[in-house]
């Protein structure tokens, strides 16, 4: 453990962020706080600033305003890049060249190597281990463009494993991923639940994953609208931000929340202060 | 004539021919496959036609114009990847008017300067027969520093190039290693220029990956197959173009160009049918294979 941080830091402590692209607020003044060892699922519609806030927090997209500390040390000062494992919003693993899967997990492991040195043992184990983690340990040597889209996907989260991070930032690895494979990204991060790991996921839905959120943060026009118990996805999407009554039990209930019942109403517009 | 045409190879100036030919075959294509990762491929031609401006300022000034070549070719890729980063949809317009800026300025000055247009031709598509000493020599050191960044860094260049956001999350200096692949591209086309020529210089950074990408599945394949291919061709050209020479006037920097897309014209059908083959044998997702 690094001495710069404490190890009781919020691993993610954002204060009045604005993002400003173009001469537009794309974020405007949202203040987060992601606990160590939670399960943050970042929902909202398309455009309402859930990627932009998770690439605030990654420093990919600069603040004009606020501020930002990773794991208790302000971002300009941040070195510790191994704690942090990043899955950014891609359709595919691919780039001009051939690569296979462990190449592309492989290159997560940078974080942790010295230049110009060889793999350790302990590099080449962390590289297994995280094929193993997204269960394509028997795919390793294949080519990622002969990859589905979803294990593509579970390539690029082995790559942000590989380098072993405490801190997860998943920017809607569900997207365009069919249902076993989400299920098998899901049973991935439960893994990673279990051992610990802060996880900040940007979702527009949660399919399978659902079960695994500790809170909900819910983003609409740059701001945050809701912060609190998990919600299903309809009540994310559907007219939820009205009514009063409140459930704790939705993150129980099946997968399919397409066609289930009329949603228990939230009141998310009221409780979004109390939760933060 | 066979004989003569051997005995050739033992002359000095055939030899200084054969390492340039060799440590530029090696190198260009180790920048080449960066290149073609980011779907770059025609940052080499850009760059060879600013090294023009820098060839013409040598010739004019009486200095080495290899050495000039490096300098202006190094400047004006740090600027190509300026523009490059910053993404504007007016960079793709930038790039264009610093190349032919960089072509026409080069033809202009040496004009200017009284020299003739086949002096600048042997920097416009190669005179590889003619490279003196001390050109060979700086040839393979350039060559060499290429190499050794090229594959020594492996690991970081690579992820850098498949994904730079995730590289930058990862704490890598994401600027650092463009700029330091830019200059590579600098360096190999200046080390490059003397063999196949400014014009074709981007052929041989970018054939031999293309080719040996139709058969590979990983980058490391890929990186050591395209090295492989650089050689054969510059290698095999310049042979060719020896004997040949007894018949015709052939060029070697043609023909190295020409035999690598010869090399790429066999090997596509065979990674064609690899391809159908491989997606044949492995499932592609869905409920069976997750």
């Amino acid at each position: 453990m690094p001495v710069t941080a404490a190890p009781l830091d919020d691993p993610v402590e954002l204060s009045r962020g604005r993002v400003t692209i173009a001469g537009r607020d794309i974020l405007r003044d949202v203040s987060l706080e992601v606990h160590p060892g939670e399960f943050l699922a970042l929902m909202g519609p398309n455009g309402s600033g859930k990627s932009t806030l998770v690439r605030a927090l990654t420093g990919l997209n600069p603040l004009s305003a606020g501020a930002l500390r990773l794991f208790g040390t302000p971002y300009a000062s941040f070195r510790d890049w191994h704690r942090v494992g990043f899955v950014p919003q891609r359709a595919s693993a691919a780039s001009g060249i051939p690569a296979s899967v462990w190449e592309v997990v492989a290159s997560g492991r940078l974080t942790r190597r010295r230049l110009l040195r060889r793999l350790s043992h302990a590099d080449r184990a962390a590289i297994d281990d995280a094929l193993e983690t997204v269960g394509l340990a028997h795919r390793k040597q294949d080519g990622v463009t002969t990859l589905s889209g979803g294990q593509q996907q579970r390539t690029l989260i082995a790559r942000a494993l590989a380098g072993e991070p405490e801190l997860f930032f998943l920017d809607e690895p569900t997207a365009g991923v069919d249902l076993p494979n989400q299920q098998a990204l899901a049973d991935a991060l439960h893994r990673l639940k279990d051992r610990g790991a802060t996880i900040v996921l940007v979702a527009h839905e949660l399919g399978p994953l659902a079960p695994l959120v500790d809170r909900t943060v819910v983003m609409r026009d740059g701001e945050k609208v809701y912060d609190g118990v998990p919600l299903a996805d309809h009540e994310v999407h559907g007219p939820v931000f009205f009514g009063e009554s409140h459930s704790h039990h939705h993150h129980d209930e099946p997968v399919h929340h397409d066609h289930g019942p009329v949603p228990q109403v939230d009141a998310p517009l009221e409780r979004s202060q109390e939760g933060s | 004539m066979t004989m003569t045409a051997w005995d050739l190879f033992s002359l000095p100036f055939m030899q200084r021919a054969l390492l340039a030919a060799v440590f530029t075959g090696l190198a260009a294509p180790a920048v080449g496959t960066y290149l073609v990762q980011r779907r770059l491929a025609l940052m080499g031609d850009g760059i060879g036609h600013v090294a023009v401006t820098g060839v013409a300022l040598g010739l004019v000034t009486h200095t080495s114009p290899t050495w000039t070549a490096v300098v202006v070719a190094i400047l004006g890729s740090v600027v190509i990847e300026l523009i490059r980063e910053r993404g504007h949809a007016g960079g793709d317009v930038a790039l264009a008017l610093l190349f032919y800026g960089g072509l026409a300025g080069g033809v202009l000055l040496s004009g200017i300067g009284g020299k003739s247009a086949t002096t600048l031709q042997e920097y416009l598509f190669g005179s590889i027969t003619t490279i003196s000493a001390g050109d060979v020599i700086v040839t393979m050191v350039l060559a060499a520093v290429v190499l050794v960044v090229g594959v020594g860094l492996a690991p970081q260049l690579f992820a850098v190039a498949q994904d730079q956001e995730f590289a930058q999350v990862a704490g890598l200096p994401v600027r650092v290693y463009n700029l330091l692949v830019a200059v590579l591209a600098a360096v190999s086309v200046t080390v490059a220029m003397r063999t196949v020529g400014l014009l074709l210089v981007s052929a041989l950074m970018v054939i031999p990956v293309a080719t040996s990408q139709q058969v590979t599945r990983t980058f490391r394949t890929t990186l050591a197959a395209s090295m492989v291919l650089g050689f054969v061709a510059s290698l095999g050209g310049l042979v060719i173009s020896t004997f040949a020479s007894y018949h015709a006037t052939v060029a070697p920097g043609p023909t190295i160009v020409l035999l690598a897309l010869a090399c790429f014209i066999l090997a596509w059908p065979t990674g064609a049918w690899l391809r159908r083959r491989r997606a044949a044998a492995l499932p592609t997702g869905g409920a069976t294979d997750v």
